[in-house]
């Protein structure tokens, strides 16, 4: 803006500068006034930390995606309690980073509460500036069981799955097919504590119900090349072989299974929408779980895809959907208390009320670990030549549990899960 | 029967090492006549990849994997010309910084351009699927990709060895004054290096689109297996690279095929003892000092 105004007292008043002049002296308001209401503070500071760089970067573009689509839409309503939420993401990095960003949030950037995360092993540590803080952290995208178990706080509420129920609904339909019982099942496991997390939950799932595991491979979040993994498979000759990796991974080695073609069915415990795409038709097999996708059937589900697609003119995955959903829940826990208070949003979560998650049926953070209990599918790949566009190679199971099940009924019951407040 | 597993994985790190090269060669031979370390290799690398799928989207698979490196090869000769020949005599640190810089830019421009989401990108049906030679198992894809690195490594070789252009060159390598004194100008002789340096790199990019993640931070992800490898190798040294792409690939597969975990970090290791015993690489001819 500086430069707009020395520009402007040196330059000569021809014609022509002067139509330049006024529009850069236009755009230099357009961009000051924010400035400005921003000083005011009477915005509801969101501070939102994801994953834009790194292995789990191109997930984190979809979840910003999303929570942008969410605040827009609150804002043009009105906003909450009359306030306008000023959604401000940042690039969690890693662990460290992750923690000092949360850190300035609250300080400096005055953030009322913090949202967001993919990546377990940064959610971890910006649960403990939450809990040091005493103020809420709505943990959105990131799975591994231990973060809602053993690292639980209250200041804390997580939006996914748990590592627990993609293996559980993933293990149902690796069951019907036969997969399972009395098979051999090798393992791949992202070197990481959703990996780790991940494999424990698979590996149990596996020896309750009859299988074996007979290898289990730790791998490198940077790992590009799978191939030397890919020898150790064909030798050892499993029944299935079973993924328990994290962003671009799964897409590596998907990829690259298509490319050596071996004859094993892979099945996965985490594949997200975006990771099946980006790996193109073709190249991909097997049975996955997901949380969302955007054929669910129900007026919400269209409703947000068709709203994605015109703003973005993309058909949004299951990180945009969960920045979405998880941004109007917030909206709709500070208007219900009239507060931005920690303490107050805790007291409205705990009480169980049910969130519209775009589903055939609603959620609710279960109070004693404030975990989401939601539907979840699984998905297979349909064949080529049965879909038109290149979003839609992807068949969806009906939600899991069924419409006469509990809704907890995949998750960790009490006397698995160590979690205590 | 072990031991023909390790054989299998040795074999397969040498099909891997043939691709590290690609990379590498084209950062060690942009070091040897410039004196510039190029950290914007992979921005050409992650370059090739995204025109390589645009191209394919018209063309196919096969004329994306020749048109990308000419294209990324002529953005070359603008880099060499208004951004990396002033750099040659600068203080070393100036041109780390200017290329660091350069490789952040594009990857930025990569994301603004196609996106964050990575592209899916698939190879011909005729080339997916393995071949099983005695008892070893091979992409065939990856066959492919090993031919194409051997005839690009001979070409390179003959062109440095073999013709008046190389004569120049290595020349120039040696002595820059000598060769002024001679009355030859080096400067159309860098701007040839550089543009075969990232063509390679972009050859790389296309190659490996169908087989890894075209996304934007890709160059990120190759430039530091290619640095390792060429400081390995020892710097400029072009039998060195050789060497040291498929030593980095050995390396790593027997690493996986004992310890996974270490898989990704064998490289680092081998570089940590490679620099231990041998700090100018080894090949390298001298030791190249930043000052």
């Amino acid at each position: 803006m500086t430069n707009e105004e020395k520009k402007g007292t040196g330059a000569p008043r021809s014609g022509g500068r002067r139509k330049v002049l006024q529009a850069g002296a236009a755009s230099a308001l357009a961009l000051g006034f924010p400035a400005i209401v921003h000083a005011r503070s009477d915005k509801i500071r969101i501070g939102h930390l994801t994953p834009r760089t790194g292995f789990l970067g191109a997930l984190g573009g979809w979840a910003v995606l999303g929570i942008r689509l969410a605040a827009e839409e609150i804002n043009a309503a009105g906003g909450v309690m009359g306030r306008q939420l000023d959604v401000f993401s940042e690039d969690s990095v890693n662990p460290a980073i992750a923690a000092t960003k949360a850190q300035r949030m609250l300080d400096r950037d005055h953030a009322e509460v913090l949202m967001g995360e993919i990546n377990s092993a940064s959610a971890k540590t910006i649960m403990q500036v939450a809990k040091r803080n005493k103020r809420l952290y709505m943990q959105i995208g990131a799975r591994s069981d231990a973060l809602r178990g053993a690292f639980c706080n209250r200041y804390t509420f997580h939006v996914d799955i748990p590592v627990t129920v993609m293996v559980n609904a993933e293990g149902q339909g690796l069951m019907r097919e036969g997969l399972i019982k009395g098979k051999r099942v090798y393992a791949l496991t992202s070197d990481y504590l959703f990996g780790h997390d991940l494999a424990k939950a698979a590996k149990k799932f596996v020896t309750t119900h009859g299988g074996t595991v007979i290898g289990d491979e730790l791998i490198a979040t940077d790992a590009t090349d799978f191939s030397p993994y890919l020898l150790k498979i064909r030798q050892a000759k499993p029944d299935l072989i079973a993924t328990n990796l994290g962003g671009n991974q799964v897409t590596n080695f998907v990829k690259q299974y298509a490319e050596f073609g071996l004859p094993y069915p892979v099945a996965g415990f985490n594949l997200n929408t975006a990771d099946a795409w980006a790996a193109g038709p073709g190249n991909l097999g097997g049975i996955w779980p997901t949380v969302w996708h955007h054929h669910v059937d129900t007026p919400g589900t269209r409703a947000f895809v068709a709203a994605f697609r015109k703003k973005y003119d993309k058909t949004p995955e299951n990180h945009a959907w969960i920045e979405y959903v998880s941004l109007h829940v917030m909206a709709r826990a500070m208007s219900e208390t009239k507060s931005t208070d920690t303490e107050k949003l805790i007291a409205y979560f705990e009480k169980e009320p049910r969130f519209d998650l775009l589903k055939t049926r609603k959620g609710y953070f279960r109070n004693w670990d404030h975990q989401m209990m939601q539907e979840a599918y699984t998905f297979t790949v349909k064949k080529p030549g049965t879909y038109k566009e290149a979003w839609d190679f992807l068949q969806f199971s009906p939600p899991i549990p069924g419409p006469d099940q509990p809704l907890d009924l995949l998750a960790p019951t009490k006397a698995e899960n160590p979690c205590t407040f | 029967m072990h031991l023909l597993f390790l054989l299998e994985q040795v074999v397969n790190g040498l099909v891997l090492g043939g691709y590290y090269l690609l990379i590498a060669l084209g950062l060690s031979l942009i070091f040897s006549v410039g004196g510039v370390v190029n950290l914007a290799h992979g921005a050409f690398y992650a370059l090739g990849a995204y025109l390589s799928l645009e191209v394919a989207k018209y063309l196919g698979f096969g004329p994306a994997v020749v048109i990308s490196p000419v294209a990324v090869g002529m953005l070359g000769i603008l880099f060499e010309r208004f951004i990396l020949r002033r750099f040659y005599t600068a203080d070393p640190i100036l041109s780390l910084l200017v290329t660091f810089g350069l490789a952040m830019v594009v990857e930025q421009l990569i994301r603004i351009v196609w996106g964050a989401a990575p592209l899916p990108a698939s190879m011909p049906q005729a080339l997916k699927g393995s071949v099983i030679l005695g008892d070893f198992l091979f992409s065939r894809y990856r066959l492919l990709l090993l031919a194409i690195v051997a005839v690009v490594l001979t070409g390179v070789w003959l062109l440095l060895n073999k013709t008046s252009f190389g004569r120049v060159v290595r020349a120039g390598i040696q002595r820059p004054d000598m060769v002024a004194a001679l009355g030859i100008r080096l400067q159309p002789y860098m701007t040839a290096i550089v543009v075969l340096g990232v063509a390679m790199a972009a050859l790389g990019g296309a190659l490996f689109a169908p087989i890894a993640l075209v996304h934007p931070a890709m160059g990120a992800e190759i430039i530091t297996v290619a640095f390792v490898v060429v400081v390995i190798g020892g710097l400029g040294s072009f039998w060195g690279v050789v060497l040291a792409a498929l030593l980095v690939g050995v390396v790593r597969g027997i690493t996986i095929n004992y310890l996974p975990a270490a898989g990704e970090a064998s490289m680092y290791v081998l570089m940590f003892v490679v620099l231990l015993l041998r700090p100018r690489g080894l090949l390298g001819e001298r030791i190249e000092k930043f000052e």
